[in-house]
């Protein structure tokens, strides 16, 4: 289990915006991603519980120790924080065989058991063939394995990963999350993994935190938060669609209706407590919450027409994209012929129109 | 007439002792300015390379001055070694010392902060003290552009001239170095022993630099590209 909160403020430079992180979580058993794009603090904070960088202020426990407290003025240095650390570029160590790299890590192990637990990692890992050769003689897969073996060999109390699947094509991705789930079930080991791809959240995380600009905006399941974004920053960040601008034109408590304005079309959504009349306010609809037909003749109740600018043919789901920020998502093969018609007819289920 | 080969033995035996005591005060006052921050850090980077700018009289002068009989080191090594430091083939040691010395501070730092931070921050969090990551990790990946350094500081150490003649002399069979030598030579009208300590050291300054250059060329190999 690991605490955090930490304060680190960076002036601003002739070159670069002032930056400030400022965020407080907590990671248990499992894995626990920290999304945020580039820039909002997330491999900061893994450098700050391995003790890389240190914060300004706040404290750092992992278990029961103090790995960081400002007031205290506690800063353990990186080899006494027990936190293993998957880098982005793995980070083996060139002039070393595989199996070097495993028995240098291995080293703080009672010399007894390191060489049993050195040849135990190279098998779990699937590395045994290769335990001779160099980094450099390696697959990308291997070097991943390796890194991951490397930071488990000493029993860390936490795993840290930054951005481990970027730059990987998909074979490798797939392969990197199935070792993650392995690690996940065999070491029991809190996994901390640092991410930019709503995809790998899905994939992996059990408990999510979303970071903004060096702030914690949401936490949560990957799927409670993509089903209610905070606000519509984490929508944009999630990369969701059907983020829209509406205007409220009308509320009416009594029959949990709300008549909403989206540019010259008018909605009905629920009820939306808290709300004025006036105010304007985002709304969120997920992609396979929406229907469409073809369109012929006027539009129906809560229907809005549209222009279908392009498909996208994923194996799992179609995609169709409108003009004015919409995305409709429905199984492959549900509707003949797509790219025929250009003009349909959305309609928005009012019930599951939200405010962000 | 037989070359007395006596000198270039002993610029041999000069060079490579003052190159093993540089390597030493060199490496560790490399990875000090390459790791540590501390007050007058820019001075003492300056002190280091100020011999090699330094005319040698001057330089010569000071260590005159810092090591005669007359001085506390001076005394101090006459006291633990039973003779004087100055005019003796010693005293050629520690006057290459100050030409070769900042030469591998220089490569040698260089050559420490060019190896990519995530290895040593690998080693550190995987529970290396920064004794154990400096021996295996930080020195073996700049390891061939130490030697290279090296290298080149034995080349240098072989052609010291000013320094060495101010604070060794010129006692022929005791500490008269190839380069003093050479000098001599040339004064006293003997061209033919001029001329072959010439070629040879020439030769040899030349193997050495071919040397460090193979050795810089091509730092890992395949390795390096794999990153």
């Amino acid at each position: 289990m690991i605490q955090a909160r930490i304060r680190k403020q960076y002036a601003p430079g002739p070159d670069s915006a002032g930056f400030s992180l400022d965020f407080e979580f907590q990671a248990a058993a499992g894995v626990t991603v920290l999304f945020g794009s580039s820039g909002s603090g997330k491999t900061l904070t893994l450098d700050s519980i391995a003790g890389f960088i240190r914060p300004d202020e706040g404290r750092i426990l992992l278990d029961d120790q103090i790995l960081f407290d400002g007031a205290a003025r506690v800063h353990l240095p990186p080899r006494s924080r027990h936190c293993g650390y998957v880098f982005q570029n793995y980070a083996l160590f060139p002039h070393m065989t595989l199996r070097q790299n495993l028995e240098f890590a291995a080293e703080r192990a009672p010399s007894l058991g390191r060489h049993r637990k050195v040849t135990e990692m190279l098998e779990k890992f699937h590395l045994t063939e290769v335990a001779g050769r160099r980094p450099y003689q390696l697959s990308g897969g291997q070097k991943q394995r390796c890194s991951i073996a490397r930071a488990l060999i000493g029993a860390p109390r936490v795993l840290l990963l930054d951005e481990p699947a970027r730059g990987l094509d998909a074979p490798l991705r797939a392969e990197l999350y199935s070792v993650l789930r392995q690690v996940r079930q065999d070491f029991g080991t809190p996994i901390l993994l640092v991410t930019h791809d709503t995809e790998e959240c899905f994939e992996l995380a059990d408990e999510m935190v979303v970071l903004r600009e060096g702030r914690a905006v949401q936490n949560g399941t990957p799927r409670k938060i993509f089903e209610q974004p905070a606000n519509v920053d984490v929508a944009r960040l999630l990369g969701l669609y059907n983020v829209l601008p509406v205007e409220i034109r009308s509320l009416d408590p009594g029959r949990n209706t709300s008549r909403l304005r989206y540019q010259e079309f008018e909605l009905t959504g629920p009820y939306f407590p808290g709300r004025l009349i006036g105010d304007q306010v985002w709304i969120f609809v997920r992609p396979d919450q929406l229907s469409v037909a073809p369109r012929n003749g006027r539009t129906a109740f809560n229907q809005i027409p549209a222009t279908l600018l392009r498909t996208v043919e994923k194996p799992e789901r179609l995609r169709l994209e409108f003009s004015g920020d919409i995305a409709v998502e429905m199984p492959p093969g549900a509707i003949e012929n797509v790219a025929s018609v250009k003009e349909w007819v959305i309609e928005f289920p009012s019930r599951d129109l939200r405010v962000l | 007439m037989g070359i007395d080969w006596f000198p270039l033995w002993l610029s041999l035996r000069v060079a490579a002792i003052s190159t093993a005591i540089a390597l030493a005060i060199g490496l560790w006052l490399a990875w000090t300015l390459a790791n540590r921050s501390f007050r007058g850090k820019e001075i003492l980077d300056a002190a280091v390379t100020l011999p090699l700018v330094l005319p040698p009289t001057v330089l010569g002068y000071y260590l005159l001055v810092l090591l005669g009989r007359a001085s506390p080191i001076g005394h101090l090594y006459e006291w633990l070694f039973g003779g004087p430091l100055v005019f003796t083939w010693q005293a050629a040691v520690v006057a290459s010392l100050f030409h070769s010395t900042p030469l591998l501070v220089k490569s040698a730092r260089a050559a420490l902060e060019s190896v990519d931070r995530s290895y040593e921050r690998a080693a550190r969090n995987l529970g290396a003290t920064e004794l154990r990551l400096f021996w295996r990790i930080t020195l073996p990946l700049a390891r061939r552009s130490i030697l290279a350094a090296a290298a080149l500081a034995f080349a240098r150490s072989l052609g010291d001239f000013g320094v060495t003649l101010m604070i060794a002399g010129n006692i022929p069979g005791r500490t008269q170095t190839v380069s003093v030598a050479i000098y001599d030579a040339v004064e006293a009208g003997n061209g033919a022993t001029a001329r072959i300590l010439v070629l040879i050291i020439s030769a040899v300054a030349l193997a050495i630099l071919t040397l460090a250059n193979r050795l810089t060329s091509n730092p890992f190999g395949p390795r390096q590209a794999s990153l």
